[in-house]
């Protein structure tokens, strides 16, 4: 096998649109500009932009519609598109393989799979970056503001901007979280925010994860397995790393604790191996360097969290929790729990521990209190939305109630509590008895629906058996709040839906996921880093010494020895000559 | 046991570790250049090289790929991985009676697959190559721990490897004493060294530049850190070295080196030891050059008197 990729990484970038062709692939890459894949020359993406495939108005990020790669995109086709579709595969099978070995997988229907990774990265520029994470870091305050304020005496209800039954008809309003205000002020010390980007490729937020986001596993494990897998593909460009997202994440934990405790003990509390995130809870206790526990660890006396040991009780400052609200307390929520442990909540009343996330949130992500975010966004902090919302209809306003029910068959209705992917209707889709279905159960219970229209999710070059096509992605980002800066984390889980033409990413329903990356806006000069902190030393001795050797062993003795074999042979051989020789004589006589 | 065959036990052990090692460094090294947006990769590979003891022989701007050929492919690089496996199995060849026909079986089939593997290696990626060195070593050090008896053939093994392990520690640290103190590099030499989840669960907390240089060459218990190698390595020595016990000063130059630099490690103030690091690892690797040459001079070289007798009496 020549190194295929390689050889042409070396060379310097062309222009988007015509990929530079390796020898070695030329053949297999001309035969693909025929009518509807006119996008490139590569037989990957031999007909990506046909017009007849599911959603064709759909954005897709790699390819403008005139069939031109997109600025972001441009380094990484030059790089893909002469590879030949055998050495896709078996990079696609060795990440596979990859999360097999490490254990990165999730079951479906009592099978264990490695999680899907898709061979293509999903690329996000510099400047589309950073105004993403403004308007995540906006949305993050604005909404701890919210949380703030809803479990304190909820002045923004009071100000009329929203409606005080918005708040109590939420089922994740939790009373026993009233007036329980953490030590440093934050209740969201993690936030996913997902986002999607519609058809003129405008990034909108699609919903907000306050209570237990999951997937930042995902982020940083598919970053390393591509950087094993595919090395060649980094090579052009730099790409902002996520590896150290544990490092924050610990230091928004202990920096949540109560200011009396100097060297705070953080925990991570997991439902036990059988959850499906099992394994994202004990990378992040791994790489943070503490507990994973479960309920049956930890106890709680006099309002005070302990957790056994082996050297006896040790008092517990932090949880960073990945139960729901309802199994944390069986004394608070419900009786039956045995994932969660009693009295916790009353310890952190008493402020002797820290929950995180803060219990409650729930209802700060709630799909109906999500339309009044922006509504938020200007109260909390008077400004402007940065990434726009999801236009939704709320079926609990008469009017809008009435619009949803006429034009149900074009809208996708969502339950507000739903998570998972779980029981939502897509209106072009359904049969007129699940549309009647869906308009009863909108009158039974106004509250608990939201609809939106279909939003074509942008699409991404996908492999797909041997070829790369167009599927649908959305982009959930992490955000970590320490209580002074809200970090976000460059990049962030992308879900694909692998179906040909679905909408749905969820994992639940058959989704995959790819390595997103955030460019550099330009590789920092060494200059910038001497303004920056100081290292140990200055500066590093120049050249050490080289590594000692051992004698030579064969050179010397291999020659020597080979010669005494020479000597050997030619003293064989004159004897057999004189053998010869005197058989020779022997005949002549 | 016969000068030579204990100098090529001495020297299999340094030259399998030292391919391990360097596998390792450069396992993390090569995906930081790859993975890292903010670093000057040239320099980091020349620091890198540098710090090996490797001339780059090239002008021409450094990448991870160009480092990978130059550390680990190329034959004529000394300390490459390729030429340290090589040399641990001429080495191997040579003592074959003293060194069980598994380990034998082991580096000769490891030396065999080498060409194979960097092929494949150039294809997917350098991560198959280091990995691949990474588990035989590992294989390799398992049979030698489970096949050899522990006598004299054991301790020059361990004492190779020992010594080499020092070595190669010291100049990691070495490559990374200029980075920032809360650089990402840090975490990576833990990496490197196999110790990032032992440092973790030890020190519950972020990565810091101090407490690294500390756990990897103080820590008692780690057994990849400067002074449990050094203590293994001075372990040996005494146990080596049959004669009586000198009544004033060390036994040997060696076991005077070995012991002075682990007890300088062992009561030094932990804080103390950022005062100068630079200044300590490069006299931690010029303590360990002098042990290695008082070893041979004790152990493979020691120059016996010979004397012939003239035969005038006849």
């Amino acid at each position: 096998m020549t190194p295929v990729s390689r050889a042409v990484d070396r060379r310097p970038a062309r222009a988007g649109g015509k990929p530079a062709q390796d020898d070695g692939t030329a053949a297999a890459a001309g035969a693909g500009t025929n009518g509807a894949g006119r996008v490139t020359g590569s037989a990957l993406f031999d007909g990506y932009l046909e017009p007849d495939r599911p959603h064709p108005d759909a954005f897709d990020e790699m390819f403008n519609a005139d069939g031109s790669v997109r600025a972001p995109y441009r380094h990484l086709h030059d790089a893909i598109a002469p590879t030949a579709a055998a050495d896709l595969a078996a990079r696609s099978e060795a990440l596979d393989r990859a999360y097999m070995d490490q254990g990165i997988t999730f079951s479906l229907s009592g099978k264990e799979r490695p999680f899907p990774l898709d061979i293509v990265p999903r690329v996000i520029s510099a400047s589309e970056w950073s105004r993403l994470q403004r308007g995540i870091v906006q949305r993050v305050k604005a909404l701890e503001a919210f949380l703030a304020d809803v479990y304190n005496d909820a002045q923004i209800v009071r100000d009329g901007v929203l409606p005080r039954r918005l708040i109590t008809s939420c089922e994740h309003f939790k009373r026993a979280a009233h007036l329980l205000n953490p030590p440093n002020g934050v209740r969201i010390h993690v936030a996913g925010i997902d986002l999607v980007r519609d058809q003129e490729g405008t990034f909108r937020v699609l919903e907000d994860n306050l209570r237990n986001p999951s997937g930042v596993s995902y982020v940083m494990e598919n970053r390393r397995t591509m950087a094993r897998v595919f090395p060649d593909l980094f090579t052009r460009q730099r790409v902002r790393a996520v590896a150290d997202y544990s490092t924050h994440l610990l230091h928004a934990l202990r920096a949540a604790a109560a200011p009396n405790v100097a060297d705070p003990t953080v925990v991570v509390l997991t439902p036990g191996v059988y959850n499906s995130a099992y394994f994202e809870h004990s990378l992040l206790a791994r790489q943070m360097g503490v507990e994973l526990v479960e309920g049956r660890d930890l106890f709680c006396r006099d309002n005070v969290l302990y957790m056994r040991t082996t050297e006896g009780e040790q008092q517990v400052d932090v949880v960073y929790r990945r139960i729901d609200d309802d199994f944390l307390d069986p004394l608070q929520f419900t009786p039956t729990s045995v994932l969660g442990v009693a009295g916790i909540m009353n310890a952190a009343r008493a402020g002797n521990v820290v929950i995180a996330n803060a219990v409650g949130n729930g209802v700060g992500d709630d799909k109906l209190v999500y339309t009044y975010v922006p509504q938020m966004i200007k109260y909390y902090l008077d400004e402007k939305p940065v990434i726009p919302n999801v236009t939704t209809f709320r079926c609990w306003l008469d009017e809008e109630r009435g619009h949803v029910l006429d034009r149900l068959d074009e809208l996708v209705l969502k339950p507000v509590e739903g998570s998972g992917g779980y029981g939502i209707l897509f209106g072009p889709n359904a049969t007129a008895k699940e549309l009647q279905k869906a308009r009863k159960a909108i009158r039974d219970d106004p509250r608990g629906w939201i609809a939106q229209p279909v939003v074509q999710l942008s699409t991404v070059p996908t492999k797909v058996d041997d070829r790369l096509v167009p599927r649908h992605v959305d982009l959930r980002p992490f955000a970590v709040n320490d209580g002074e800066d809200v970090f976000v984390l460059p990049g962030g889980l992308t879900r694909v839906a692998l179906p040909k033409g679905s909408l749905v990413v969820n994992s639940s329903q058959g989704g995959g996921s790819k390595d997103t990356w955030v460019l550099a806006a330009s590789r920092s000069s060494e200059a910038e880093r001497e303004l920056g902190e100081r290292g140990i030393a200055s500066s590093a001795p120049a050249r050490g010494p080289a590594a000692e050797q051992g004698p030579e062993l064969t050179l010397g003795q291999q020659q020597q020895q080979q010669q005494q074999q020479q000597q050997q042979r030619q003293q064989q051989g004159r004897q057999v000559q004189e053998l010869g020789g005197m058989r020779q004589e022997q005949v002549m006589g | 046991m016969l000068a030579r065959n204990a100098e090529s036990l001495y020297w299999i052990g340094r030259y399998v570790e030292r391919a391990d090692d360097t596998a390792r460094i450069l396992d993390v090294s090569v995906h930081q250049l790859l993975e890292d947006a903010t670093i000057d990769v040239d320099a980091v590979a020349r620091r890198l090289l540098g710090v090996m003891g490797v001339d780059p022989g090239t002008d021409e701007p450094l990448d991870a790929f160009s480092l990978t050929e130059v550390l680990a492919y190329s034959t004529a690089t000394l300390g490459s991985i390729v030429s340290s496996i090589s040399s641990a199995r001429e080495n191997a060849r040579g003592a074959r009676e003293v060194v069980s026909s598994e380990m034998f079986e082991c580096l000769n089939a490891t030396w065999n697959a080498l060409p194979e593997r960097q092929r494949y290696a150039r294809w997917v990626g350098p991560h198959a190559f280091f990995s691949y060195i990474e588990d035989r070593a590992a294989m390799f050090s398992g049979l030698a721990a489970s096949t050899m008896s522990r006598d004299d053939s054991w301790r020059f093994y361990l004492l190779g490897r020992s010594v080499e392990r020092v070595d190669m520690v010291v100049r990691l640290l070495l490559s990374r004493v200029s980075d920032r103190m809360s650089s990402p590099g840090w975490l990576s030499v833990l990496r490197s060294a196999g110790a990032q989840d032992t440092y973790l669960r030890t020190y519950r907390g972020a990565v810091d530049a101090v407490r690294v240089a500390q756990f990897m060459l103080m820590d008692r218990l780690f057994p990849r850190s400067v002074f449990y190698s050094l203590r293994e390595a001075e372990t040996c020595l005494q146990q080596l070295d049959q004669r009586p016990t000198a009544r004033v000063g060390a036994k040997a130059e060696a076991l005077r080196l070995l012991g002075r630099a682990r007890s300088e490690l062992e009561f030094l103030r932990p804080e103390e030891l950022l005062d100068d690091l630079p200044a300590q690892l490069l006299s931690l690797q010029e303590t360990i050059q002098k042990v290695g040459e008082a070893v041979s001079l004790q152990f493979f070289h020691a120059a016996p008197w010979v004397a012939w007798t003239a035969p005038e009496v006849v």
